[in-house]
């Protein structure tokens, strides 16, 4: 074995998938170990096939599997501190011996299963964790937006694997939603000696380069690119659009206290005076929700379709250097004429590894970037939908303010009328 | 100070249509306020003083630049300002007469400003527009050049000018008349009324504010009044540009969206025209802020008029002060010669006094000496109690006609001020609106996605 294990393909099955064929319960039968985890009963290819067409990534119906991380604390030992999550799961699923765990986790431990993931799975596209390092400079580990930014990141990687059709059958997942001590299952699996192998044979591929690459994966590449530049340039944007804000309610503070001091040293405009005072209070602090806002849900979703391009960029080269090695061997195998057969089968094992990973990579593909369209989507709509609101409350203090100055105006005339 | 025609001013009034006559007739009376050929006299009621408005219609309507050379013989570039003047009664009629008009720079409008306030200096006189633009906002222009800061000014210069000639006694004087109506020789006018000459040195009046020891309580806190008026509105001008600075940031940084999404809708299928369309949007909000803040300039105006009210309040209260020491000066001076007078009357010195040693040294003076300084003395004191009369008189007039103008100034201030508040919340929920309208504007294309 290459040390790749690989999904077997659904895709076709998607494609040739009958009416009559499914509605067998679930039962899955996943071997552990190195993993094979691809659902093979038809149950779960319907149910791969009903996402890959569905709007959303799972409607209420299908989803069986709920996990939320909160509860972060500061873990202290000898050697370090860090901070423990708490990762509970709710489930239905046949393959879980109990319907609910709670666990503790720590960075680290994500880290772990992501790369599994992604060992296990070179062509899927896997959801990124929250960076490492803050590069902003300003904060520490410990800082509490820090944490609770993070935490929120993890939440959404452990959903949106269990949303992933493929992803969250896997075994690792499984442990590491499950396992009171992950530390047992981290020692297990292809380690790191073979991982430099593979790094090497990669970079020997991509010296050689591809002969041909089809169609479809330049495109998916060049779109990768461009895909790249457009979502870091929002992010930029968006961060710069915080940035002004925050500086606009800082003036908005300081503006607000100059009308109540005038209000001090007058009769009649007294009264308008602390009005006004009292609008631009009102209004400094539907700017400070609206920012918020911004920062908890607009700011961390651009974030992770940024971290996202570096995901979909390593996807592509872990394909290509599939393809390489293929290729490799492939030429081995037409120039040399002996140990043909030997070759041939070794061929013949990476010309179906490919073909595997291809149709991974294509299927995952267009799962990938339904869910960007409904992030994105969802996120932006949350933005127009919060701005509208922040206009609309300020309009009602402006709005009251001025009924009460025609009251008072109308007061004033039936005053002097009496008079 | 008298209003209309000062009593000892060299040169001819413009002569004009029996209008000097009328004014000489009305030098006794506190205010000249009828136009009617009888003289009638229609004091004290300040509704009733808005005549020359009444009389014509005045505006200032446009702004030119031209080229000329200054004082000091230098090439320079001016604005003037065209001012026009047609007949009530012609508009009233409904007759559409071509206005008359000429043209005034800046610097003519401060001589003619600085003429009222020497002249009729119990009156809160109204300020011009600002000479150069203040508590700008950085993508506001500082440049006099600017044309919205002409315009501006252009404005601010036509509400000076309607003030002015809507005010119950400033309206009826001669040389605003004649700065409205006559472009030539009116320079050489308001220089031959003297006013310069009789401007209160700068010093004197610095001085009297230190010395004065009983100034009126009410000039007193008017004063402070208006110290407080200057410091809050000067602060509330100062917050509200540096907010409109940050307020421009926010909205032009969504332009960026514009481009990002238009970029980006290049390589979406499904979400292409959703994208494109909501980046039109935001294209829309970044550029509305330039008119939103180019109106607010409007309210800003309407603020540093009061705070340049709050100097001409305060420039009554240095007369008022001015007025008050040199009366306290004269009495203290008559009291001083008073005393002099009882002493060389009775010989008994109270004082010391040189002539009092020199008597002790060198014996008495002789009585035909003594006779002479006495009745010097008596003269001296005539003199002084003429003055201390008159001073009297000129301070209590002086406080009795600040106290009307007082009046009228209050009502006027709290009725402006509060219009410019609520204009500026009708301004808020203008902006608000648009807000709303692209925003949701904006989320229809980001379904569309």
């Amino acid at each position: 074995m290459s040390g790749h294990t690989v999904p077997a393909d659904f895709s076709g099955h998607m494609l040739d998938l009958d009416e009559d064929e499914d509605l067998e319960v679930f039962s899955k039968n996943i071997s552990l170990g190195d993993g094979n985890p691809m659902p093979n009963s038809p149950g779960s290819m319907v149910n791969q096939y009903r996402l890959e067409d569905d709007e959303e990534h799972q409607d209420a119906n299908t989803k069986d599997l709920f996990i939320t991380v909160d509860k972060p604390e500061s873990h202290v030992t000898a050697i370090e501190t860090f901070i423990m999550y708490r990762v509970t799961t709710k489930t239905t699923r046949g393959e879980f011996d109990s319907s609910e765990y709670e666990v503790r986790r720590r960075y680290q431990d994500f880290l772990w299963l992501r790369s599994r993931l992604e060992e296990i799975h070179p062509t899927l596209i896997v959801h990124p964790l929250p960076e490492k390092f803050v590069m902003k400079g300003m904060m520490d580990r410990f800082n509490n937006d820090f944490i609770e930014t993070r935490r929120r990141a993890l939440h959404r990687f452990l959903n949106k694997i269990a949303e992933h059709p493929i992803l969250s059958f896997s075994e690792h997942f499984k442990v590491f939603l499950t396992a009171e001590d992950l530390t047992a299952h981290r020692k297990q699996g292809a380690g790191f000696l073979s991982r430099m192998g593979e790094t090497m044979k990669a970079v020997a591929n991509s010296v050689r380069g591809l002969k041909n690459r089809s169609e479809e994966f330049t495109e998916m590449q060049e779109y990768v690119e461009d895909f790249g530049y457009k979502i870091s340039s929002l992010d930029r944007v968006a961060q710069r659009i915080t940035k002004e804000q925050r500086e606009y309610l800082d003036e908005l503070k300081q503006y607000g206290p100059t009308y109540t001091q005038w209000a001090g040293f007058e009769e009649e405009l007294g009264d308008p005076l602390k009005g006004m005072a009292s609008c631009v209070e009102l209004c400094s602090k539907e700017t400070e929700e609206q920012v918020h806002h911004l920062s908890e849900v607009l700011i961390p979703t651009l974030h992770e379709y940024v971290l996202c391009t570096e995901t979909l960029k390593a996807v592509m080269r872990r394909r290509d250097n599939i393809q390489a090695e293929f290729e490799a061997k492939n030429e081995a195998l037409v120039s040399r004429k002996v140990d043909q057969e030997t070759l041939q089968e070794e061929v013949d094992g990476l010309a179906d590894r490919m073909e595997q990973a291809n149709n991974a990579l294509k299927g995952d593909w267009s799962y990938w970037k339904n869910g960007m369209r409904t992030d994105l989507k969802s996120a932006f709509i949350s933005t127009a939908e919060k701005n509208v609101d922040y206009y609309e409350k300020c309009l009602a203090v402006w709005e009251s303010f001025l009924m009460s100055q025609r009251v008072e105006s109308s007061d004033q005339r039936d005053a002097e009328d009496v008079s | 100070m008298r209003p209309g025609s000062p009593p000892t001013s060299a040169g001819p009034m413009m002569a004009e249509d029996g209008k000097e006559e009328q004014l000489e007739a009305d030098e006794d009376s506190e205010y000249t306020a009828g136009d009617g050929a009888d003289g009638s006299l229609n004091n004290t009621v300040a509704e009733e003083g808005a005549m020359l408005l009444r009389r014509m219609e005045i505006c200032v309507a446009e702004a030119e630049k031209r080229s000329g050379k200054n004082a000091v013989n230098m090439q320079e570039t001016f604005t003037v300002y065209l001012i026009e003047t047609r007949p009530m009664d012609a508009v009233a009629e409904g007759r559409n007469p071509a206005p008359d008009s000429l043209w005034r720079r800046y610097s003519e409008f401060e001589l003619l400003r600085n003429y009222l306030i020497v002249t009729y200096p119990y009156i809160v006189v109204p300020p011009l527009p600002e000479k150069r633009a203040e508590f700008v906002w950085h993508k506001l222009s500082a440049d006099n050049m600017d044309p919205d800061f002409v315009e501006r000014r252009r404005v601010g210069l036509e509400n000076f000018l309607l003030r002015v000639a809507s005010h119950p006694v400033l309206s009826n004087d001669k040389i605003l008349y004649h700065f409205l109506t006559e472009e030539h020789g009116w320079k050489e006018a308001v220089c031959e009324t003297g006013f310069q000459a009789k401007a209160d040195s700068r010093l004197r009046a610095l001085s009297a504010t230190f010395r004065v020891r009983n100034p009126e309580k009410r000039f007193m806190e008017m004063k402070h009044y208006s110290d407080e008026l200057q410091s809050h509105t000067s602060q509330l001008l100062r917050a509200r540009a540096r907010v409109a600075d940050r307020l421009y940031g926010v909205y032009k940084v969504h332009g960026n969206y514009g481009r990002v999404f238009s970029e980006w809708s290049a390589i979406e299928k499904e979400m292409g025209d959703g994208l494109q369309s909501a980046g039109h949007h935001m294209d829309a909000y970044a550029a509305s802020i330039d008119d939103i803040l180019e109106e607010e300039e409007h309210y800003a105006d309407q603020l540093k008029e009061y705070l340049s009210y709050a100097e001409a309040l305060r420039a009554v209260c240095r007369k008022h002060e001015l007025n008050q020491f040199e009366l306290e000066m004269a009495s203290q001076d008559l009291i001083s010669k008073k005393q002099q007078r009882e002493e060389l009357a009775t010989g008994i010195v109270r004082t010391f006094s040189f002539k009092g040693m020199t008597n002790k040294l060198f014996g008495q003076e002789a009585p035909e000496q003594r006779e002479a300084r006495l009745k010097l003395l008596e003269d001296l004191i005539a003199e002084g109690e003429e003055t201390v009369k008159e001073k009297t008189i000129e301070c209590e007039e002086h406080v009795e006609r600040v106290w009307v103008d007082m009046q009228h100034f209050k009502e006027q201030k709290d009725k402006d001020l509060r219009e410019a508040l609520i204009n500026y919340a009708v301004m808020q929920v203008s902006m608000c609106k648009k807000g709303i309208q692209v925003w949701s504007n904006a989320k229809e294309c980001f379904l569309k996605m």
